[in-house]
């Protein structure tokens, strides 16, 4: 599903390299994690596969489902099946969260030369993905994330994510300022969606949300590269003994 | 050592000069205070960049002719000017249409508790009214607002009676129209007394290209607890030279909500003079702008807090540049030494979509009193590349979420209108524009 190889990365403008020879395959329906100390270049590598235009890839590739998608922009990307789960969801004043989520199934719809959604048929869909993810409809009525809480947000990313239904999500830290009830939300929110032709990559500093979405494999990267790979095993590992002997060893 | 000093006229202003005694003569009401008003102009000249209030806004540059006063048009040239659907037709409760500056028709019921008088019609009979028209202080000396008194043609005075609860809103179509360039000057009084609420609506719209020079007044005199929204539209022609001013004395506890939309004309310039004459009043007064070609805009406003408690003013001023095209905001906030306990508040935000477009942002505070909170921002800068990537990577082509952010950004400052229907008309036409610049991308990018 998502290929990476030989990735170089550096912040565009500037020599600070980020990204160095880094690896990694996960496969059509596996949930593969990454966890690294702060600095690691996490969060770089979950932009650098949706797009973002701060960084500048100096070598390697990018394949989704065999395609190079690094030339693409980011809405082609989205379009195509990926999608990424902010660490930090941006506010939106004025924009009606349901205008938004219009507005981008519609344009991923039209990408892939299917005809626009009714608004019934929206509404229905809106309704039940909110439904499910406890999202009260009050905060549909409201501009997108403004003057939501950290939990709130993370739960609208999950919302967008079942209504976009991406093949490829990247999860950046999506368990960080959750307390342990949206935690659980946001976890049966990417559980609901785990069959064998969905796939996640789910970045985060801690143990605590592999406890309740279940990887089947774990990477962990220091210093811009994965330097060891292993199954859910490797995470208590961490848990219990810290990054310290990666951050050495890379 | 004696230096004469001569004034050299332009073409413009010599031949409004030549022209005033021969109009005043023709024009209804009163000459003396069109002679004094023309006075003002005389002393000064046509604004230019040495005038500090002038600055950005070159109008001496702009006004390279005088375009002669338009007379009354006929009922064929009604006929043909009306023909154009207004934005915010059927709106009003009651609807006064006028054409190159002349009352043609009225439409709807005017509402009870209000009077509408033509202002022609109240010059002519010497309305009473008409003795509070031009009393505040604080715009006297306006060059803009002094041509209007001394060249005005018609308009209307308005009144709402004490405690009169408004049904639906009062609105005044001004279109200019017509086979060359033409002056325009309207305006408008509208007295509301005590307890009384209402909205006023007015839409300036123009056809075509040519360099019509319109100049129009409002002026608003809140009576204490009185509740006034007002909302103004510019749907210009595209050469205009459009000057606007809007004065408001606000008695005590009155709430009053002032929204400008500007989308159209090549020099536009908005003044705002608000005084908070008695205690404790509020006002929200904001600016919706969205430039693009060539076109130039100014807000330029001065609220005055002027009784204790000096009341609460909030202003907020939304600009959209692109192209080659010129912002200016220039915002005044005066706090009288007795108006304690004022609460002030002006944000002017500019976005520049291209790198030839310019903004130039003046906040000022005068604070006379001790006991107060008075702030200013001023931004200006590109959209929010982190935000727009946030859109994009769900899906939203580039030009789409440009349009989101846009509309988002400007409609902050129209969301105060409290009137649904006239809010989402002119949302709508901020949509529109956001169409019209993405098609004209689209085209571009074609070649």
């Amino acid at each position: 599903m998502l290929e990476i190889n030989n990735l170089h990365v550096k912040i565009a403008g500037e020599d600070k390299v980020i990204l160095r020879s880094l690896t990694l395959k996960v496969a059509k329906g596996e949930v593969a994690a990454i966890m690294g100390p702060n600095g690691s270049g996490k969060s770089t590598l979950s932009y650098v596969i949706a797009g973002k235009p701060d960084y500048e890839v100096m070598d390697g590739e990018v394949l989704l489902d065999g395609v190079n998608i690094l030339e693409m922009a980011p809405d082609e990307r989205a379009a195509a099946g990926l999608f990424l789960a902010f660490q930090y969801p941006m506010e939106i004043p004025g924009v009606a969260t349901m205008t938004f989520l219009k507005a981008a199934m519609n344009a991923q719809r039209k990408q892939r030369g299917q005809a626009e959604l009714t608004t019934p048929e929206f509404i229905k869909r809106v309704n039940a993905a909110a439904d499910l993810l406890g999202i009260p409809k009050d905060m549909l009525r409201r501009p997108l994330n403004v003057g939501f809480s950290g939990g709130e947000k993370k739960r609208m990313e999950i919302l967008q994510m079942t209504l976009l239904e991406p093949k490829m999500s990247v999860m950046d830290e999506t368990d960080s300022g959750l307390d342990i009830d949206a935690l659980k939300i946001v976890a049966e929110g990417v559980n609901a969606r785990r069959d064998p032709e969905h796939a996640f990559l789910v970045i985060t500093h801690y143990q605590r949300l592999l406890d309740y979405i279940k990887p089947d494999t774990v990477h962990v990267m220091s210093r811009g590269r994965i330097v060891k790979t292993g199954g859910p095993e490797l995470a208590l590992e961490l848990e219990a003994n810290g990054y310290r002997d990666y951050q050495s060893a890379a | 050592m004696n230096v004469k000093v001569t004034t050299i006229r332009t073409a413009a202003e010599a031949a409004l000069i030549e022209r005033f005694p021969a109009l005043k003569a023709g024009l209804p009401g009163p000459a003396a205070p069109r002679e004094q008003a023309f006075a003002t102009f005389m002393a000064s000249g046509l604004p230019n960049r040495r005038v500090e209030a002038w600055k950005y806004t070159d109008l001496r540059a702009a006004m390279r002719e005088a375009a002669p006063l338009a007379p009354k048009p006929d009922a064929a040239q009604t006929t043909v000017a009306l023909k154009g659907n207004s934005p915010l037709a059927g709106q009003g409760a009651v609807t006064l249409s006028f054409v190159n500056g002349y009352h043609v028709g009225t439409e709807g019921t005017v509402p009870s508790g209000v009077t509408i008088v033509p202002l022609a019609e109240a010059l002519g009979s010497g309305h009473p009214l008409l003795a509070r028209m031009g009393t505040l202080a604080l715009a006297q000396g306006d060059t803009a607002l002094a041509l209007n008194t001394a060249f005005m043609t018609d308009g209307a005075v308005i009144h709402v009676a004490a405690g009169a609860e408004v049904d639906g809103p009062i609105a005044l179509t001004f279109v200019t129209a017509g086979p060359s360039a033409i002056a325009t000057a309207a305006r408008v009084l509208m007295v509301v007394e005590a307890g009384a609420k209402v909205l006023l609506v007015e839409s300036h719209e123009g056809q075509g290209k040519l360099a019509h020079q319109t100049n129009t007044a409002v002026e608003i005199i809140a009576g204490d607890g009185a509740d006034v929204q007002h909302v103004r539209l510019g749907l210009n022609s595209e050469g205009a030279v459009a000057l606007s001013t809007l004065t408001a004395d606000l008695g005590a506890a009155t709430s009053l909500t002032s929204v400008n939309v500007a989308l159209t004309g090549a020099m536009v310039r908005h003044q705002v003079y608000a005084r908070f004459s008695g205690g404790d009043a509020r006002a929200q007064i904001n600016g919706a702008t969205l430039l693009q070609g060539q076109q130039h805009a100014d807000s330029t406003l001065v609220v005055e807090h002027a009784a204790e408690p000096g009341g609460e003013s909030r202003e907020l001023f939304r600009t959209i540049i692109d192209d080659e095209a010129s912002g200016v905001f220039q915002g005044k906030i005066i706090v009288q030494p007795h108006a304690q306990k004022t609460d002030g508040r002006m944000a002017s935000n500019a976005v520049l979509l291209s790198q030839g477009a310019a903004m130039y942002n003046k906040p000022e505070l005068e604070i006379f009193a001790d006991d107060v909170a008075c702030a200013h921002g001023a931004t200006c800068g590109a959209l929010d590349d982190e935000l727009l990537f946030y859109l994009m990577s769900r899906g939203i082509s580039k030009a789409e979420a440009e349009a989101l952010m846009i509309e988002s950004f400007v409609g902050a400052a129209i969301d105060d209108i409290a009137h649904e229907a006239i809010r989402d008309v002119l949302h709508g036409l901020v949509q529109e524009w956001l169409k019209v610049r993405a098609a004209r991308i689209n085209a571009g990018a074609g070649v």
